[in-house]
């Protein structure tokens, strides 16, 4: 009795393990599908609307077919060029002075408050960019829509050139030491050129990822359905086109949605499987060495 | 101390104005203060983000107090502001997400950390990685076209159906909702959980699976009786960083959240989130202190993510370092 009890016991813990196995997989599987449905429904629907003229012309009025987001898709691009000017040099040489300059107090508050900044809710950035670049010239603007992006940058690419430098291994600074080069001369002609292709790449990741920032423009660089020309007007940017479209009422606007979403998807994701391919094929590279 | 002037003080540790000019000279000191300054100004921004949020809200915390958060009323035209219905909204579709993603998000980090070969994982980890890079707004466009139909045609009327009995759902199926918020943040904090979850288990010691399968457990019993249990805190630390990215997520949830500030007990109905009303009032906001009690919004939401985003911080730290010293 006792023994098939056992076996009995022995079937039930197997079959557990059989099913509960298969559920992890399952859920794995589930996750990973979400991508593809995500890039499938987009593509069936964004894709029959992309044409020469969703890159070249400005978006028409409701109900004349034919427009596009020429003004959206260069208020992006102005928007991200103003976020790395901001970004990129606080971001890469803060991260120079947490790795090669750093004493103990000063280099935790930096990562502490780099880390908090991270978590900042993109909304509340936005409110941020507000209160400094809206409100005391009271009108929205390119300048602080790139505020805004630029201030979600600098956590992102501090902490990765501070990892990333801290990969370089120190024989090759001590190498330039020995050769009479100064610290500085060390770091700039050595240590960042090393650590280069890698910073890069956090970069292109970074700037990938503000991108698709929709909250934190909505009230800084506002939108437009017009060219903006110089810094200080509002404009469009495709972020919040695909918002203010896909809430929308009318028929037209929900195809240009698709559109222009698939646009921003494919742009993101192109960026980041280029960069993460680029730097594992450097980390194998390293590593085979 | 007045020996050690007197003393030659090592080479390299020169001090003086001769020796600070060659020190500027050969660029080291500029370098050090300059990239020093560009470290602090990371302080200095998070510092200034605080301060304005503090001073502009200060209009609202003087004149409703803490009562801002209990009050229910949200009525911009008689200056009455409460924020009770928009932080409920928020704690309620970040509870419906966690409750959907974190079953879903274990399961598959247990999946890739403990039974797929190397290599199919790294490969399931990248597509894993390529869905946390897509951006917010996609996700409530897809969510607005094609989840909020299908909630209100098929989801919804079979909840009502075989559930209905619970509070939880009932009331007519909108579509949009609390549910239909909390099943996408689900989807979208899905990846973070995963990432996460699967380096905390990838830390663990291999003596621990060994030695439980030594004692003749099945490949399940030794995963989640022994290594689950040991990567525990730094799974909560996923957990709650994945709430973190719920309670701030902005554009998925206005989408289909309804944008309803009402308080139900049905998770069908449409309400709305802190994040939302900030999105869709902000620059509507006539006057001072409607301006100041959305400021305070932004405040109430910036404090929750700190506080579980150091939390999290912790709780993974913790985990992860004690893996790798004992492994």
């Amino acid at each position: 009795m006792t023994e098939r009890n056992l076996d009995a016991k022995l079937l039930w813990r197997k079959t557990t393990n059989l099913v509960m196995l298969s559920l992890t997989g399952l859920c794995a599987l589930v996750a990973v599908s979400a991508l593809f449905f995500i890039l499938g429904y987009l593509v069936y629907h964004g894709g029959k609307d992309i044409s020469w003229n969703f890159f070249t012309k400005l978006p028409t009025p409701v109900g004349e077919s034919g427009g596009g987001m020429a003004n959206a898709i260069v208020g992006s691009g102005k928007i991200l060029f103003l976020a790395a000017l901001i970004g990129v040099p606080i971001g890469l040489l803060g991260g120079v002075y947490l790795a090669e300059f750093g004493g103990s107090t000063v280099p935790f508050v930096v990562r502490y408050t780099a880390d908090l900044l991270n978590g900042v809710p993109s909304i509340v950035i936005g409110i941020f960019a507000y209160t400094v670049a809206v409100m005391p010239v009271h009108h929205f603007s390119t300048l602080a829509g790139g505020l805004a992006l630029g201030i979600m940058m600098i956590p992102i690419v501090l902490r990765s050139t501070e990892e990333y430098l801290h990969g370089v291994p120190s024989s090759m600074r001590e190498a330039a030491m020995a050769l009479g080069a100064s610290k500085w001369r060390t770091i700039s002609s050595v240590v960042l050129p090393a650590a280069s292709r890698a910073i890069m790449s956090a970069v292109l990741l970074s700037l990938a990822r503000v991108a698709g920032e929709t909250a934190p423009l909505l009230f800084t660089a506002f939108g437009n359905r017009f060219w903006s020309p110089g810094w200080q007007q509002p404009t469009a940017s495709l972020p919040v086109m695909i918002y203010t479209y896909a809430v929308g009422p009318y028929e037209d606007w929900h195809e240009q949605a698709w559109a222009a979403g698939l646009v921003l998807l494919s742009l993101v994701l192109l960026i980041n499987i280029l960069v993460r391919t680029i730097m594992s094929r450097g980390m194998s590279a390293q590593r085979s060495q | 101390m007045a020996t050690a002037h007197t003393t030659v003080p090592p080479a390299g540790l020169t001090w003086g104005p001769r020796a600070l000019v060659r020190r500027l000279r050969s660029g080291d000191e500029i370098a050090r203060l300059v990239t020093l300054v560009f470290a602090l100004l990371t302080v200095v921004i998070t510092a200034m983000l605080v301060y304005q949020l503090w001073i502009l809200s200060a209009l609202a915390r003087h004149k409703f107090g803490w009562h801002f958060l209990v009050a229910q009323d949200w009525d911009p035209v008689f200056n009455k502001f409460g924020a009770l219905p928009f932080v409920y909204g928020t704690l309620v579709t970040s509870a419906v997400g966690l409750f959907v993603a974190v079953p879903l998000g274990l399961g598959a980090a247990i999946f890739l950390a403990e039974l797929a070969p190397r290599r199919f994982s790294d490969a399931l980890t990248f597509l894993i990685d390529l869905l946390a890079a897509v951006p917010s707004v996609i996700y409530g466009l897809l969510g607005v076209f094609i989840l909020v139909p299908l909630m209100r045609s098929e989801v919804q009327p079979a909840l009502k159906h075989t559930l209905g009995f619970l509070p939880l759902f009932q009331g007519p199926a909108y579509g949009i909702g609390f549910l239909t918020a909390g099943l996408v943040l689900a989807i979208m904090i899905v990846p973070f959980i995963i990432s996460v979850s699967r380096e905390v288990l990838l830390a663990v010691p291999q003596d621990q699976r060994e030695a439980a399968l030594g004692l003749g457990a099945t490949k399940w019993e030794s995963t989640w009786k022994t290594v689950v249990p040991y990567a525990r805190t730094g799974i909560m630390g996923s957990i709650f960083l994945a709430l973190a990215r719920a309670l701030g997520e902005t554009m998925a949830v206005t989408m289909v959240i309804g944008n309803n500030p009402r308080i139900s007990a049905s998770l069908l109905g449409p309400g709305y989130s802190i994040a939302s009303v900030l999105a869709n009032e902000f620059t509507e906001a006539t006057g001072n202190l409607y301006l100041s009690a959305l400021v305070e919004l932004g405040l109430v939401l910036f404090l929750l993510t700190f506080v579980l985003n150091g939390l999290a911080r912790l709780l993974i730290l913790v985990t992860t370092q004690r893996g790798s010293g004992v492994g």
